[in-house]
This record gives C-alpha cells, structure tokens and sequence, in this order.
C-alpha cells in the first residue's frame, strides 16, 4: 500500500515539476518574443549571434547533409534494386532530404554547437553577475541577450537548411552518378520531377520553429543556471537534451499536420 | 544636525528564502554625500541588502527610500530611471568578457544613448585614466587583466555616469593588500570627486575604516550595532569586536558540521 502511495506521489511530483517548468519555458519565450518586436533593438547582438548560428555552423550541416544524401542514395539503392524500382532513388532522396533530413540534422547539429554554447555563455554571465550588472546598466538582460538570440535563431536556420537541401541531394546525386553507374541527366530530371514547393517549404517551416525552439533552450537554460562552473555544465547539458527532443516532438508534430493525409 | 533626509532611508526590512530570515527589520540611513560601510560575515545578509537597494531582488516587507521616494512601491519606469542613478562595483568586477574593456566602461552610457559609439572610445580612455590605467588598457578583453586591474575596470563602468549613488560589493575581496588599499583610495576619491552617496559591503576590517564615514554591522539579518567607522576597532560591542579582531570565542558561533 506504502509503496503504492509513494508511486502515485512520485508520479505527482515529476508531473507538477514537468507542468511548473512548461509554464516557465512559455513565459521566458513570450517574453522573448515580446522584445524582439520592441524597441530598443541590440542590432550588434544580433548579427553576433547570426554568424555564430548560421555561418559559423554551415561546415558542419553542409558536411552532415552532404553525407546524409550519400547514404541515402546507397541504402535506398540496396533496397530498390532488389524489385527494381532504382529509378526512384533521386525522389526518395529529394524528398527524405527536404522534408526530414534536412531540418532534423541540420537542427540537431545546431543544437549540439549553438544551443550548448548559447547556455555556457549566457549561464557563465549570470554565475558571475554579469546579468545582473547588465540590470544596473539600464540594459534589460532579456532584450539583450535573449531576444536578438531567439531572432538569429529563427532566421539563420531555414537559411541553413536551404543549403543543406541543396548539398543533400548534391550527397545523392554524387553516389548515384559515380558509384552506382546513374545518368546525371536522368537522375536530374528525376530528382526535379519529384521536388515539391511545398516538401522545401515545409522543411524551412520546420527548420525556422527548430531554430526558435534551439535557441529558447540554450537561452532559457542558460538563464536560469545558478551553482557556479556544475550549474553551468548542467544548463549546457540540459538545453542540448531538451531541444534535441522538442525538435524531434515537433517535427513529428508538423509532419503529422502536414503529410499525414 | 540637519532636518535634511537621508538620501538613502531604510526602514524595516524583511526577506525570508522559505522559512530562511534573511534581512529580519533592517533599519538603516545613509546621508547625501557620505560613505556607510556593513560589516557582516558570510551569509548575513549583506549581498541580499544590496541587491534589494539595486532593484536586483524585490523584499517580503519594508521600505527603502532615495530622496524621500519610496522606490519599492515606485513605477518601474521610475525604478529603471532611479537605477540609472547608481554604479555598482560587483565583487568579482562582472565584466562582460564578450567586450572590450572599452566598451565595458561605456555600455551605460551608450545604453541610455549618453553617448554615441565614435566618441565612446575617446571617453573611456579619460574615465581609465581616472581610476589609474592607461587609455591603451581600452582596447583588451577582461580575460587579459589581473584582478587588481578587472577591478579598477569595474570601478571605471560604476563611475561613467557620475552617478550619485555608489555600491560596492566586497570591493578588495581577491585583492593583496596593497592592490587592496590602491583600489580604496581609488573609491575614496571618486566618491569625494563626484559627491556621491556610498555602501560598500565588505568582511575587510582594513578596507572597511579606509572607505566608510559611517559603519553598521549585519548579523543573522539584524544590524546590531552603527557608528562611526573609526570606531569599528573599538565599538565596545562584543559581536562587533569579535568580528573585527577575528576572534574564535566570543557570542558569534560559527555553525560547523562535523
């Protein structure tokens, strides 16, 4: 019966610490949101924070893409060949790259650089007052810091994954060429008969709320860090966990919405 | 005696984290133009005051007024102007390590569009020079100075205003005596030279007679004793003596875990 209780309790708890924690998260990005369209406008802030998210991360995501396409096309070729359908690698792979691939691992690897930065910066400010001071300054730390962030985020990664699309496909259309014997012309053609406005539009949707959602986790996280160098290394680990998984949660969530049916 | 009002008036102030007290009736004033110097040890609360005084933390009950304004129950757009009026030196100098030293002196300035960005350069060099640097010092990033140095940086943002109030924060904490003793001159004089109002919160005996006019000590959340800061050596208090001569026996217990 004890230990029953103790389940039901422990149950209660992790739902009102988890209920308690989606409330603060919504608050801290309304509030985010709020100062990107208010002014006083940290332009600076904001193209620091651009460069660091968008062209600072294209080698890698221009890496993860190129690769992924490649091995989209092996696989896929493997699979096909056996009922010989391997004319319709160039769709598989301009679709799974625009619609999924492109965004998801782009995203993800924007979490790992940007959004673990973003919280060690940002934690290491406030650990050692420098939020607080930004607070006597007359500087508002969210506008500051939180909101020309949030922003960067939102406009660097469809950005982002506009050109790991094209180096997805370019992964794919390398293998098949010259590893699996395909006619460039015909596998062109094929790729642009089955590329889709709305498979590209959709993935930069995606790709827009997964930059958003990336750096609301390394800001939020790193925000609220106390305990010195622990506190920080724990906000650097949380927000990479909590936004690899919000990413993969909504682009289930979108794809459902838009290619369920 | 004078009938003018203190320029920082405290009065009865609490703040409790869960059933902790940590300021328990706070009462305390400051006069335009003085420097009051708490004394207290480790977790008596003098950080928490401080941060109430600043905006930074908001108390259960009480009041604090600047000029006969209550500030507690102040608009925040008040409160943001009234903010603008001090300079705060943090204990460990925050400075931003993302911008030059430069641009650290300046940001209050550019932030409240005192200034503009091409002649931003030119006015930290003059207020470096006031606190000991050279102007050249302007074009290094934090993470290249020594703690004496971060320090009289931090000193430099606080006093770019010339603001009327002035808080420090264990202003030598970190400091060998004699880098100790230059950073007090320092503050002594800036506070002289601009006519500011003064708190410094500080465990260093030294610095403390160096800065102060005025003196209090916190302890469990109380001020239990004010006076002269000349007098700190000699209070006649026994909590205060303790403290001051550092001794292990006396009515402050330490508490230890074993």
């Amino acid at each position: 019966m004890d230990m029953a209780l103790d389940l039901v309790a422990g149950i209660g708890r992790a739902t009102l610490s988890l209920l308690r924690a989606t409330g603060a998260i919504a608050l801290f990005a309304l509030s985010g949101l709020s100062h990107i369209v208010r002014p006083p406008f940290y332009g600076r802030v904001f193209w620091g924070s651009f460069l660091e998210t968008g062209f600072f991360s294209l080698p890698v995501v221009a890496l993860t893409a190129l690769f992924s396409g490649g091995v989209i096309a092996l696989q896929s070729y493997t699979g096909f060949a056996q009922y010989h359908a391997q004319s319709a690698i160039a769709g598989i792979v301009v679709l799974a790259v625009t619609r999924e691939l492109g965004p998801v691992l782009a995203g993800l690897m924007v979490a790992g650089r940007v959004g673990a930065a973003m919280a060690a910066q940002i934690g290491t400010m406030r650990v050692t007052d420098q939020i607080d001071a930004l607070d006597t300054l007359s500087t508002n730390p969210m506008k500051y810091l939180v909101a020309p962030r949030l922003l960067a985020g939102l406009v660097a990664l469809p950005l982002l994954v506009l050109i790991a699309d094209v180096l997805g496909v370019a992964g794919g259309f390398l293998v098949a060429v010259v590893k699996l014997d395909f006619s460039a012309t015909a596998y062109i053609t094929a790729t642009l008969n089955a590329l889709k406005a709305e498979d590209v539009t959709v993935g930069l949707v995606k790709a827009a709320l997964f930059g958003f959602l990336i750096t609301l986790m390394g800001c939020y996280h790193g925000y609220n860090s106390k305990g010195g160098a622990e506190g920080v290394g724990s906000a650097t680990t949380s927000a990479v966990v909590a936004a690899s998984i919000l990413l993969l949660a909504f682009d289930y969530l979108i794809t459902d919405l838009f290619f369920s049916h | 005696m004078t009938d003018a009002p203190p320029k920082i008036r405290i009065r009865d102030l609490h703040k409790s984290f869960g059933s902790k007290k940590v300021l328990d009736g706070v009462t305390l004033d400051v006069a335009q133009g003085t420097s009051c110097v708490i004394i207290g040890g480790s977790g008596s609360g003098k950080s928490v005051l401080l941060r109430c005084l600043l905006g930074l933390m908001t108390p259960d009950s009480g009041v604090i007024e600047i000029d006969g304004e209550n500030i507690l129950s102040a608009p925040a757009s008040r409160r943001e102007r009234l903010r603008g009026e001090i300079g705060m030196l943090f204990q460990n100098a925050a400075l931003f390590d993302s911008l030059p030293v430069w641009e650290n002196v300046t940001f209050g300035l550019l932030a409240r569009k005192h200034l503009s960005r091409r002649n931003a350069r030119t006015h930290a060099g003059e207020i470096l020079t006031q606190v000991g640097l050279d102007p050249s010092v302007g074009d290094l990033y934090p993470a290249e100075l020594s703690g004496g140095m971060q320090k009289r940086v931090g000193l430099a943002r606080a006093i770019a205003a010339r603001p009327d109030m002035l808080f420090f924060d264990e202003p030598t904490t970190g400091l060998d005596p004699i880098m100790g003793a230059v950073i007090d001159g320092l503050i002594v004089n800036c506070v002289k030279t601009l006519g500011s109002t003064a708190i410094a919160i500080t465990h260093d005996m030294a610095s403390a007679q160096r800065i102060g006019d005025q003196a209090a000590m916190l302890y469990q959340g109380r001020l239990i004793w004010q006076g002269a800061a000349s007098t700190l050596m000699e209070s006649g208090n026994p909590y205060v003596d303790q403290f001051t001569h550092g001794r292990r026996e006396g009515p402050i217990t330490m508490e230890l875990r074993r």
